[in-house]
């Protein structure tokens, strides 16, 4: 069915992630969740590399000043002591390295832990929601969670927040080891850094500007390629490829414009911050310069000056470094908004607590046993369930509320009274449905699009909940059955077939995953399936791509058919599909279908006229009303709706 | 490849040399700073020449206002340069793609069609902008700064000529491990985007067979693998940063070594050395900055190949060089016609189709899937050429229309159609830009859609969402009916093109075309005997064959198919 009821998520939304604390605390959850140690080690890098760096441009200084110099005055070649610190150096520098090495190798352990346990959580999470949830969300949005979202989180945690700590911790050294220098060329870069933040934020702001609006025309040109690629086929038969061009032509021009204002802010900001950086590299220089020379050498040695200079480069690096991790950590955190929606989407709500179990039958008695005395018993008879003496049955257990525990066995007796629904709590969709499925019948359901049919089935499998009314299953309210249990019970063949990837043995078995080779195979041919799989090239072991497209769409419902066969439910939930399969495909579908339906509660929503037919009972609706039930003769008499349905005068659909 | 890529840079020529050649302006500049910069040092300072200092200090000043000015230049021009060779690169695929026939198409699938025209341009772009750029900027600035060590000390310049090619080396061994496996991960993302697609497509069979566990140990296993590839690979980037630092301390200490005795041997000043460090910053970061670009020209090739091979791809149905433009009735003759979709000829989709069709007839069509029924009509308008035989529309042979000519003539309704985006309105002009509201209500009321169109609250301005998707699947092919029937063609084909229609206004739908279009040539594929009874002729075509031909009757009385199918509806349908 295709999503009905919700609003798609639009852009807004999706913008809209402000930067709480909450999401920080959650993030950072994750992050330090098992690797308090390793981060404590990784702080430790950090730390020891920055300041190593931070030396490393101190080092030039105690070159001149107290090697060089000296050397240079004294005259005499005695380089010892020079070698002999040298040494040291190189040693600091390696714990550097060492340093730095091993924070970039733990952090990739770290961040792609947190990763997969972001990945894991989300789909955890996701295969809790209810259908409604993906009805209103589109299919792409989904899937950009597990994408472009965690992706901006990759960047975040292993590039990042290290790149950020390093980056305080080298200004903070850097700034000491200025100020230690030289306190009057400390102000001089203070004042030259702040006005470089100034300069960056104004092109920022602006490039960020023409970014949104690049992205808009991107997604306006890429949706008209997305529509005219697809309808490619019609634009030909049409001539209407030259109208096509112009059209995308117009959105191309507006789109090129948007992305060069964009590019170009982003391209000329590194130059500008960069000289920034070298303007204040050179005053330095200059009034270093103009230091030494004017007040002497007590004021600033030539060490000290060169020093200073290489100290500059190393305090505006960070500082641009911050600016431009500050962008990637604003993406992650509306990344991580988005993921964390998601995460905070309420499960689909579950207080039942009766469940299916299978039970021997004993002069009247219910007793539970375990699933494989059941199951190895219905292997050795050949998939029956009784072999005269002894039979097995699944039976509703049903724990009550003073203590005491029923058994009742499941026989697919199905009920609803004055069931009214809603998708969205405003439209209604359903108006006073009252029906009953006795063990064993079929219940037909006909009606336009958007009469209510498929809305119905969804109710008894509680993909959706009802807003007001009874459904109940055996004589016990559907609310009080855990949703697992009830639905491992109803068999579904929906109208859209979807396969997984896999070959076409494990699709079988994806009705019963405990089903050995011989069970599925003999689903299939319950299913009318056999035929057509054994000629392919690899038999049941075809695997299948992309939702099966190697088959045909009566063969994809073939296997589905199978699938439900093998899961052998009570009652059946069947969609017809309403596409167009040839004549002879339909009736080997048909076949399978009825050979299904036999000896079970039946629910079909009837798209042909021979299913609708042989129903106990059809129930006609209009509109979230039924308006006529009974059988098919008694409504041919009727001579009112079904008739006209059934004479052609409307879209049976 | 590349060079078919590069045609498309077409007018944004001129940025495309600019923005390089201003960057290695801005290159030039910025390593003559640290030589200045030593000059300013040791004869300025050193010697406390207050004058040097100034003259020093002003040359500086202006070398870094240029440097600043051929940056943010270069940096125009490359934006300029990269987003209108993006636009090309648009342009020229959908131009392209526009002349494709219909075997082109069936040929890159219409989601890789789709890539190539968003994802892998961006790429391009991305890849283009940094080969501009950044590409000029690492060599550039290499052999520059190298040039200037030499030039101030070959001795030490030496060490820097030593050090460069070992890091070089890393770098390469590096990436050529990480590669592959690289590679690999992004194979297992494409798998585990399966996995999420599948779920979230599939979540009502997920959920009503109650497998959310076996779902979630699917996605865990292919994470899990994600995960150890992705840290085998960032691990062995990782050892990027430290190999780097080595080579800089390293440099470092070498370079202090030796320049601290070339100093007191008076072969060197101390400006000298403090410039010999900025240097060796920029060549080794140069270097860097060359491995990054490798990644991205490597990530980009894929791309690039993906591109080009939509723009080389010739339509294989083009126009004939003196085409004929005016079709002279709706006639149509398949004269020992074979085709089949690929070249290798063993499988003939139609073998030996010979037919004759009167002008203004009204044909249908029979056939299961598969049989070729959609493959028979689709040579009608060109849509695909025969393999061996002729098509002829109005006793012509159909490649020597003008392909336009001949598509105006033949209107066809898809099997598999599509409404665009925008009004009633604007999807009906598709049939004809200039029609009247006149002429739409009455195209509409022939494929009797005018009466739920007038229902809407918008009437024929309500808007229709992207593939129809607000409307049902009869109204759909109702209105595509109606489109194809402004194009007031001689002949008109309708695909299956009925088959959510109900049989009472199926029937309407014929005999509005016999009523208003009585001399256009009608060919009818349907599943339903009902649809095509009243046909003049009906072909039941079987294993790409011609089965028979013949009117309702006849085939009904001769033909064990056409009873068969009739026989099968029959039993649901009629009491």
């Amino acid at each position: 069915m295709p999503p009905r009821g919700g609003r798609p998520m639009n852009r807004e939304d999706l913008k809209k992630s402000p930067i709480s604390k909450d999401l920080i605390k959650r993030l950072l959850s994750y992050l330090t969740g098992k690797n308090k140690a390793m981060l404590g080690l990784v702080f430790i890098c950090i730390v020891v590399a920055s300041v190593t760096s931070v030396l490393g441009n101190m080092f030039i200084r105690n070159l001149i000043d107290d090697y060089i110099e000296p050397l240079l005055v004294s005259g005499d070649k005695d380089f010892s002591g020079l070698l002999s610190w040298i040494r040291m150096v190189a040693c600091l520098f390696f714990c550097g390295v060492l340093a730095n090495l091993l924070q970039g190798q733990i952090m990739v352990i770290i961040s792609n832990n947190v990763l997969q346990n972001v990945r894991d959580d989300m789909f955890k999470h996701m295969q809790t929601l209810p259908i409604s949830y993906f009805d209103t969300h589109a299919h792409g949005d989904i899937m950009s969670h597990y994408t472009n979202d965690v992706d901006t989180l990759r960047q975040m945690i292993s590039q990042s927040i290290p790149s950020m700590v390093s980056s305080a911790i080298s200004i903070v050294a850097t700034l000491v080891g200025m100020i230690v220098t030289s306190w009057q060329l400390t102000i001089l870069v203070l004042i030259g850094t702040v006005s470089m933040i100034a300069v960056m934020g104004t092109i920022g702001g602006k490039s960020a500007k023409y970014f949104v609006k690049q992205q808009a025309s991107l997604g306006d040109v890429n949706g008209y390629i997305e529509e005219m690629v697809d309808g490619q086929k019609v634009v030909k038969v049409f001539t209407y490829e030259s109208r096509a061009k112009d059209t995308f032509d117009k959105k191309n021009e507006e789109l090129c414009a948007n992305a060069t204002s964009a590019n170009i802010f982003a391209n000329i900001l590194m130059p500008i911050m960069g000289n920034i950086g070298n303007v204040l590299y050179v005053l330095v220089a200059f009034v270093g310069g103009f230091l030494a020379i004017e007040c002497g050498v007590n004021a600033i040695t030539i060490g000290a000056i060169a020093s200073f200079l290489q100290l500059t480069k190393a305090f505006v690096m960070p500082v641009s470094q911050v600016s431009q991790q500050m962008n990637a950590i604003i993406m992650a955190m509306a990344g991580a908004g988005r993921i964390f929606k998601l995460m905070d989407e309420k499960p689909e709500d579950d207080n039942g607590y009766v469940t299916l179990v299978y039970c021997r039958a004993e002069g009247g008695q219910l007793i539970e046993v375990p699933d494989e005395e059941a199951i190895s018993f219905k292997r050795a008879h050949g998939g029956k369930m009784s072999d005269g003496k002894t039979s097995y049955v699944w039976a509703w257990k049903h724990p009550h509320g003073d203590g005491t525990l029923t058994y009742k066995e499941v026989c697919g007796d199905v009920r609803m009274a004055e069931v009214d629904f809603s998708y969205d709590g405003e439209k209604q969709v359903l108006y006073d449905i009252s029906l009953y499925a006795k063990p064993g019948q079929k219940i037909a359901f006909v009606g336009a699009t958007g009469a209510g049919k498929t809305t119905i089935t969804n109710l008894i499998n509680r993909f959706y909940d009802i807003a007001d009314g009874k459904i109940r299953y055996d004589d016990i309210n559907i609310n009080k059955i855990k949703k697992a249990d009830l639905r491992h019970s109803l068999g579904i063949v929906l109208q859209d077939t979807n396969l997984f990837t896999g070959s076409v043995m494990e699709n079988i078995r994806y009705g019963n995953l405990g089903a050995t080779d011989e069970e599925c195979i003999a689903a299939a041919k319950l299913a009318n399936a056999h035929d057509f799989i054994s000629k392919l090239p690899n038999g049941y072991d075809t695997e299948l791509t992309a939702n099966g497209s190697e088959l045909s769409q009566g063969q994809r419902q073939l296997i589905a058919i199978a699938r439900a066969a093998v899961a052998d439910p009570p009652v059946m939930i069947l969609d017809e599909a309403t596409s167009s399969i040839d004549t002879r495909t339909e009736s080997i579908v048909q076949r399978g279908m009825d050979a299904l339906m036999e000896g079970r509660t039946v629910f079909v929503i009837a798209h042909r006229l021979s299913t609708v037919k042989n129903s106990q009972a059809i129930m006609v609706l209009e509109n979230g009303h039924i308006i006529e039930r009974g059988d098919h003769d008694s409504l041919i008499a009727e001579k009112g709706k079904y008739y006209q349905l059934y004479t052609g005068a409307f879209e049976l659909e | 490849m590349i060079r078919r890529l590069l045609k498309s840079v077409r007018e944004y020529k001129k940025p495309s040399l600019l923005a390089p050649i201003l960057v290695a302006c801005e290159v030039v500049m910025e390593v003559l700073m640290p030589f200045l910069m030593s000059k300013l040092i040791d004869k300025g300072i050193d010697q406390s020449n207050m004058n040097y200092v100034w003259k020093m200090g002003i040359l500086l000043l202006v070398c870094m206002f240029a440097s600043m000015a051929f940056g943010a230049l270069s940096g125009r021009e490359a934006a300029k340069a990269c987003s209108g060779f993006a636009k090309n690169l648009r342009q020229d695929m959908f131009h392209n793609l526009q002349r494709f026939s219909f075997s082109n198409i069936d040929k890159f699938k219409t989601s890789s069609i789709i890539t190539r025209l968003t994802t892998d341009v961006t790429n391009v772009q991305n890849a283009y902008q940094m080969v501009i750029r950044i590409a000029v900027r690492a060599p550039f600035m290499l052999i520059f700064a190298m040039i200037m060590c030499f030039f101030i000390n070959k001795k030490i310049a030496l060490i820097l000529l030593i050090i460069a090619p070992i890091l070089m080396l890393f770098l390469v061994i590096i990436f050529r491990y990480a590669h592959p496996i690289f590679v690999r991960m992004f194979k297992r993302f494409d798998l585990m985007n399966n996995v999420v697609q599948e779920n979230v497509r599939g979540i009502r069979v997920v959920k009503s067979f109650v497998r959310e566990d076996h779902e979630i140990d699917k996605f865990s296993s292919v994470s899990g693998d994600i995960r150890n590839d992705a840290v085998k690979a960032e691990r062995a980037i990782n050892f990027n940063s430290p190999i780097m630092m080595t080579c800089v301390y390293s440099a470092m200490l070498l370079v202090s070594w030796i320049g601290a005795r070339l100093i007191v041997n008076g072969e060197m000043t101390t400006g000298e050395l403090t410039s010999m460090f900025s240097y060796i910053m920029q060549i080794l970061s140069s270097l860097m900055m060359v491995s990054m670009i490798i990644v991205m020209i490597v990530i980009s090739k894929t791309s690039a190949e993906r591109i080009s091979e939509l723009l080389t791809e010739e339509p294989d149905i083009t126009n004939p060089s003196s085409p004929v433009t005016e079709v002279a009735d709706g006639s149509i003759d398949f004269d020992h016609v074979y085709f089949s979709y690929s070249k290798k000829k063993e499988k003939s989709c139609l073998s030996d189709f010979n037919l004759h069709i009167e002008s203004g007839e009204t044909v249908g069509i029979i056939g299961g899937t598969g049989s070729g029924k959609s493959s028979f009509v689709q040579l009608i308008p060109r849509l695909y050429d025969v393999t061996d035989g002729q098509v002829k529309v109005g006793g012509v042979d159909v490649r020597d229309y003008d392909l336009g000519t001949l598509r105006d003539t033949v209107a066809m309704v898809l099997q598999k159609n599509v409404l665009f985006s925008g009004t009633i309105k604007e999807n009906l002009r598709w049939g004809k830009p200039d029609a009247t509201d006149e002429e739409m209500k009455h195209v509409c009321e022939i494929a009797q859609a005018d009466s739920f169109i007038s229902a809407f609250p918008d009437g024929y301005d309500t808007y229709i969402e992207q593939g129809g998707a607000n409307v049902s699947g009869g109204q759909k092919q109702r209105l595509c009916i109606a489109r194809a029937l402004l194009k007031n063609p001689k002949i008109l084909i309708l695909d299956d093109s009925t088959s959510a229609v109900d049989t009472a206004t199926d029937a309407m739908i014929q005999k509005g075309f016999a009523e208003y279009i009585p001399g256009t040539t009608k060919l009818i594929i349907a599943q339903r005997v009902s649809s095509v009874e009243h046909a003049d002729k009906i072909i039941v075509i079987d294993n790409g064959e011609i089965n028979a031909v013949g009117t309702h009757e006849e085939l009904l009385r001769d033909n064990a198919i056409y009873r068969e199918v009739y026989e099968s509806q029959k039993k649901g349908g009629d009491q």
